[in-house]
């Protein structure tokens, strides 16, 4: 026992001594399992670094994988699987929503907000309120806008909405992943610092795509130059989010496969706000006048035919 | 005779909403079923000017409803929910009566005209059906939610019934 206690004595030296030189290093004791000094480091280590966390998350990458790995311990095939994916309190929700409304420069939105507690929630109901949205704005903007033609029955438009969601949902689920596969497939190449998991990035869209539920009730508006202010401003906030949570893995790639990528996530996200106003929202005719005019020309004739 | 007194003692449930859990016990899909039908059958015959701009075709409307419903009820057990999946079902197609009986009070306004004024009579009742439904369904579901997230699992409900309404008050006949 005295040898031992000499020997624990000793090791108790040594690591003050290292220690005061290095107060980051790791302390190992003979009788403590390996995985513990890791928790060690990953806690004495994260104060100081926590802004590079935020983008580059290498630590964070760690952790996350210990933390998945202790979250989806269930099956694919038990219930409890899917629970571990709806693992959000309203407060979270509404974070992550104002989050992907009001993006703040520099701040990633994987790292600020989900950390690595992805949802499918949010995707998953944005979305149908999205489709939703956008087959009632667009019939609503459509019978305002045929309101006076006497020739106009309104019709409900109703083979519009499954359309709606056939397109919205199969952008926010296969266009993630495309993204996924493609970032994987690079990954394997350039040894990207970061990575994110499949359902990381369908959050991502998703709650991305939230800023264009406001937009499509004001799109009611049937003013060309109003709605593509709109379209533009929203295509802004979302597409920023997305692009600052996508350049910090990719930048690390060769210089135009980067920015490639960082395009074709912009490009595709432009399309279906495009796609979506030309399909749904009538375009306000300009032949048509609108209720003011008629009233100026009548009260023209009047004053030419005396 | 007994099942039919169940289904009869559920919608007085539905209409007069108190928290009773005698709804949320002997659960059956009759009554769903009925009104699910019924509701579907009084959708028909608007505006199909034989394009397919129309209104929501008889499978349109059962599948929103049920597939809905089931979805629902599919997000509030994953959220955490100790509701069963049956009773969640239910209770979410009985609370389709107010609507149902709104569809019916639409119907009959058509039938006297279908200028503003018989517009405007629609939209108060769609709109406090709606908020009726929502109401009911929400006071039998929300003590089975954990407490932090009830507006997560309401939400999705008032939806539902948000959208069903819609098909109502667009209901145009030819």
């Amino acid at each position: 026992m005295a040898a031992v206690d000499d020997l624990k004595f000793q090791e108790f030296d040594d690591a003050a001594n290292l220690l005061a030189a290095n107060p980051d290093a790791t302390t190992i004791s003979i009788d403590e399992p390996a995985e513990i000094p890791r928790n060690q480091h990953g806690r004495l280590q994260e104060p100081g670094r926590e802004e590079d966390d935020e983008l580059l998350g290498t630590d964070d990458s760690d952790k996350t994988e210990l933390l998945a790995g202790q979250k989806k311990s269930a099956p694919f095939w038990t219930f409890d699987y899917y629970q571990t994916f709806f693992d959000v309190d309203t407060y979270q929700v509404l974070d992550r929503i104002k989050g992907s409304v009001f993006p703040v420069p520099g701040k990633n939105f994987v790292r600020l907000y989900i950390r690595s507690n992805p949802d499918l929630y949010g995707p998953f109901w944005i979305c149908a309120t999205l489709v939703f949205t956008i087959a009632v704005s667009g019939n609503l903007s459509n019978f305002f806008i045929h309101l006076g033609k006497p020739t106009y029955h309104y019709v409900p438009e109703f083979r519009k909405v499954s359309i709606a969601a056939t397109t919205i949902y199969a952008y926010a689920w296969l266009v993630p992943l495309a993204l996924w596969g493609f970032l994987m497939w690079r990954n394997s190449k350039v040894m990207n610092i970061v990575s994110y998991s499949f359902l990381e990035i369908v959050c991502v869209y998703g709650y991305s795509l939230f800023i264009y539920i406001p937009t499509a009730i004001l799109w009611i508006i049937p003013q060309k130059v109003v709605r593509w202010v709109l379209m533009m401003f929203s295509l802004g906030l979302s597409g920023s989010v997305l692009v600052m949570t996508f350049w910090p893995a990719v930048r690390d790639d060769n210089r135009r496969i980067a920015l490639a990528t960082v395009g074709t996530i912009v490009v595709l996200h432009a399309l279906l706000a495009v796609g979506c106003l030309a399909y749904f929202f009538d375009a306000p005719e300009l032949d048509f006048p609108a209720p003011i005019i008629p009233a100026h020309n009548v009260s023209t004739v009047i004053t030419k035919s005396r | 005779m007994r099942d039919l007194k169940a289904v009869g003692k559920k919608f007085v449930h539905v209409m007069y909403p108190k928290k009773s859990s005698a709804l949320l016990r002997d659960w059956d899909l009759w009554g769903p079923l009925v009104l699910c039908v019924s509701l579907a059958l009084m959708l028909q015959g608007g505006s199909a000017d034989s394009k397919d701009d129309g209104g929501p075709q008889f499978a349109e409307v059962f599948v929103i409803i049920w597939f809905g419903a089931v979805v629902i009820t599919l997000n509030s057990k994953l959220l955490g929910g100790t509701i069963s999946f049956f009773q969640s079902l239910c209770v979410l197609g009985y609370c389709v009566l107010p609507l149902t009986v709104a569809m019916l009070v639409c119907r009959l306004v058509l039938l006297a005209g279908s200028g503003t004024v018989s517009f405007i009579i629609r939209l108060i009742v769609v709109v406090a059906m709606f908020g009726w439904s929502t109401l009911a369904s929400t006071a039998f579901l929300a003590d089975s939610q954990p407490p932090n997230r009830k507006a997560l699992v309401v939400y999705p409900i008032f939806l539902f019934y948000f959208v069903i309404s819609w098909m109502i008050l667009t209901f145009t006949p030819q």
